[in-house]
């Protein structure tokens, strides 16, 4: 066991530990606090992997863009000290044996499936060898995908402000005249 | 970093979905059951970048996967808690057993 394995198993350690707690704190603060530690471990995960890229990216969209939002939604919907109402019982003990079941099934099919790990190749994982393929028009390359979820990305952010939007004076007098 | 066996991420990746599964079937606030499902959507990312890495080395496939599903993912949070905000206002609640009206 080197260095590396023992790291692995530290980090693995972390996320899980943190996201039980986060599934499983009656407190809502709290619960968006392990998820931060959840994906922070996520994070250090895909460094430990050496694909710096995605681990970047991980911090910036999860860590600073989605857990922030959670947290501003927690302080604007709900008293955050609060405790939540526990589960019931039998709900618990379904949950819980649901998931444990799917774990045991999924980690004998992985158990018994033999990969065949044939990494004699450099894994070349560089910001200009992705910068390069998902900007190429050529076959295997990812322009298409990449225009459309900026316009995907567009479309929400349109969407979330129409939502979320409070109703006017005006706009709600109009409504009430279309009614009557 | 051969070490570590591939099995192993993939054993890690999964505790951590069925987990999520967990938190999504126990609990009845909107905002928790979102945190549930960026779980569930980060063990997914894990095993597409595990795959690239130690199956297809030679390929770039599996980051651009996981690159997309973190920015859908994005967009998702985004617009489900704008929901939830509207709801909110209208609900004074985000418990999903306060939400019944389209309930059949």
């Amino acid at each position: 066991m080197n260095t590396s394995a023992i790291l692995f198993y530290a980090i693995a350690t972390l996320i899980l530990g943190a996201a039980l707690l986060a599934v499983t704190s009656l407190k809502i603060f709290r619960s968006a606090i392990w998820l931060l530690f959840s994906l922070v471990g996520i994070a250090a995960l895909y460094f430990w992997m050496q694909v710096e890229f995605i681990a970047a990216i991980q911090i910036v969209v999860y860590v600073g863009g989605i857990v922030v939002l959670i947290i501003f939604s927690i302080f604007l919907t709900q008293q955050s000290g609060n405790k939540m109402a526990k589960p019931a019982a039998p709900k618990i003990i379904f949950s819980a044996l649901a998931a444990i079941l799917g774990t045991a099934f999924t980690f004998n099919l992985i158990n018994h499936y033999g990969f065949n790990t044939l990494s004699a190749q450099p894994f070349n994982s560089s910001v200009s060898e992705i910068g390069i393929q998902m900007l190429s028009t050529t076959s295997y390359g990812f322009i298409l995908p990449f225009e459309v979820v900026s316009m995907l990305l567009l479309a929400a952010m349109v969407g979330c402000i129409v939502i979320a939007m409070k109703p006017t004076a005006a706009s709600i007098i109009h409504l009430n005249k279309k009614e009557d | 970093m051969n070490e570590v066996p591939l099995t192993h991420i993939l054993f890690l990746s999964t505790a951590l979905f069925f987990i999520g599964m967990y938190g999504l079937f126990t609990r009845r606030n909107l905002i928790t059951m979102l945190m549930s499902i960026e779980l569930m959507l980060n063990s997914v990312n894990i095993n597409f970048v595990a795959f690239n890495k130690y199956l297809f080395p030679d390929k770039l496939d599996g980051l651009f996967f996981s690159l997309f599903i973190i920015t859908i993912a994005a967009a998702e949070a985004a617009v489900a808690i704008a929901i939830i905000i509207n709801l909110y206002r209208s609900h004074q609640s985000i418990d999903v057993d306060d939400a019944t009206e389209m309930k059949f």
